[in-house]
């Protein structure tokens, strides 16, 4: 493994990301609620790009007390990634699918110091 | 700190920008041309059986070719007034392709390209970077908002749009690119005009077949068409039934979400054309007209197997043409493979199995629409075996298309390289 300084964290906008392709690896890094996240830039479905998708809202489904529903929402707390290729959606936070925990993107340590973000590559 | 941990450069850090319907289509694929390289470079032949043209950016180059003078002045009327598609029965505002722009490549192509004055130009620019970047030799093209032309209740707009994009893809898009290749749009609304085309168009090389465009409620088994039939089974091309969303078919209307229309519309216009053409034993009565079955996905496949052999057992007397069962007629037709559907691979494989995959398979990606599958949908699967992954990718459309066996596509390590040398550019 290698730990690679990837520039200052206050070139990020929250919410917001950089992607950052080294020696062949991609990873995707995420500022949200003042909290980073580093996922690698590879879709669990398809390998495409996950990581240089849109950054939305999750949906949610609003269904009332009496079980009727108001239609669709968009989430206050959660925020996804988008894959650009066929428009899987993962939390930023945990790298999970909405609906099935199961898929998820590959984490990629990653910690500031002194104002510079560092991430950690495989190999 | 570890010392494997230890702060440092480890070579060049470079950032890769959002993707967009701006993004360069190579920039786009760039993980398909990785794959590419990576498990299937060595392959003899990779053929996509079902990719589109992005009708929107190049309607105004397809009306030109509008040979009827009041149609045509409506057209250009049209396009003044701010329509991206005149004469095209879809409704803008029930587009949801693009999931909201979650997926950019179904809002475009809005890239830039070298030549785009030149009549055709961008069109062939951009498709050559996805075959290259997917790493596909030849690719067979068809249209997407032309998709529901055969609900339009204008018949004459059907035709002479069919002839103007035929034209338009005869005449200016094949010459410019061998390695694209297409299939005539049959205006099934008036059968006179289907044989027209046929003979006008059908021995062009790079024509590969022709396609009923499936979203329709004519009826395939009509006496009408028999000589069309005879016609296509003549030339040794295939019939194409090709299937697509119609949200406006009353069944369809009770569904709220895109994606419930999605997921049924495509399978529910093959599926009763498919009916319809074995129930009235066309097999029979065309034993070498070969029909190909596109954008379905699999999963149709033996649930309509069992439930026609079934009836058929019951019901012979409605069904008294066939000499064999539904399921073996079907087992000779030929599938694409867009939208594999592959969450429960058990599932898959049995399907596989029972349609007989590895000889009646054909790879198709559906680029540049939202579902796209690239060539990786395919080598990825863990229960085919190598013979089988090069059948589905290339050799079973080769022989069915009548394609040289005969590598056109660039390296993937070179066609990355070439990528980036760009980009220093």
């Amino acid at each position: 493994m290698s730990e690679v300084n990837v520039g200052p964290a206050s070139s990020f906008t929250d919410p917001g990301r950089k992607v950052f392709e080294v020696g062949g690896q991609e990873v995707g890094v995420f500022l949200l609620g003042g909290e980073f996240y580093a996922w690698e830039n590879r879709c669990p479905h398809l390998d495409g790009p996950a990581c240089q998708g849109r950054l939305l809202p999750l949906a949610t489904e609003a269904v009332n007390d009496d079980r009727t529903s108001r239609g669709r929402e968009f989430s206050k707390e959660h925020m996804n990634i988008v894959c650009p290729w066929h428009g899987m959606e993962f939390d930023i936070r945990t790298g999970r699918h909405p609906t099935n925990q199961a898929i998820r993107l590959r984490k990629v340590p990653v910690r500031v110091e002194r104002g510079e973000i560092y991430v950690t590559l495989r190999g | 700190m570890p010392d494997e941990l230890k702060s440092s450069l480890v070579g060049e850090v470079r950032e890769l920008q959002e993707i967009t319907a701006a993004t360069d289509t190579r920039d786009y694929l760039f993980a398909a041309a990785r794959q590419a390289q990576r498990q299937y470079d060595d392959y003899e032949l990779i053929v996509d059986v079902d990719a589109h043209t992005q009708e929107g950016r190049f309607w105004p180059e397809i009306l030109e070719f509008m040979e009827n003078d009041v149609l045509k002045h409506t057209a250009l009327n049209q396009l003044a007034g701010g329509i991206r598609t005149p004469l095209i029965n879809m409704q803008p505002g029930m587009s949801f392709q693009s999931l909201s722009g979650r997926v950019p490549h179904q809002s475009g192509p809005r890239e830039s390209v070298s030549n785009p004055d030149k009549p055709g130009a961008a069109f062939v620019e951009i498709a050559k970077r996805s075959i290259d970047f997917m790493g596909v030799d030849y690719q067979v093209i068809f249209p997407t908002s032309m998709l529901h032309l055969g609900m339009n209740p204008m018949d004459d707009v059907e035709v002479y749009l069919a002839r103007a994009y035929c034209r338009w893809m005869v005449e200016v898009v094949l010459p410019q690119e061998p390695r694209l290749t297409s299939l005539i749009y049959l205006p099934l609304n008036n059968v006179d005009q289907c044989e027209r085309m046929v003979r006008e168009f059908g021995n062009h090389p790079q024509i590969v077949g022709y396609t009923i465009c499936a979203v329709r409620h004519k009826p395939i088994h009509h006496n009408q068409y028999m000589r069309l039939y005879a016609m296509i089974e003549e030339s040794g091309k295939p019939l194409v039934f090709h299937a697509g969303p119609h949200w406006d078919d009353p069944s369809f209307t009770q569904l709220n979400r895109f994606i419930s229309m999605h997921a049924l519309s495509f399978v529910h216009y093959n599926l009763i054309h498919m009916t319809n053409w074995i129930i009235n034993a066309l097999p029979e009565r065309f034993p070498k007209l070969k029909t190909v079955w596109v954008e379905s996905g699999v999963a149709w496949i033996p649930f309509l197997m069992q439930r026609l052999d079934h009836e058929v057992l019951l019901r012979q007397s409605e069904a008294p043409g066939l000499k064999r069962m539904p399921s073996e007629y079907m087992q000779d037709m030929y599938y694409s493979s867009q939208p594999l559907e592959r969450y429960d691979l058990k599932l898959l494989e049995a399907t596989f199995e029972k349609m007989k995959a590895s000889t009646q398979l054909l790879f198709s990606s559906d680029w540049p629409h939202w579902d796209f599958d690239p060539p990786s949908s395919i080598t990825t699967l863990p229960f085919l075996d190598d013979q089988a992954k090069r059948n589905i990718l290339g050799l079973n459309a080769a022989k069915l298309f009548n394609l040289p066996i005969k590598r056109t596509r660039p390296r993937a390590a070179d066609a990355i390289a070439a990528r980036a040398a760009d980009r220093v550019s």
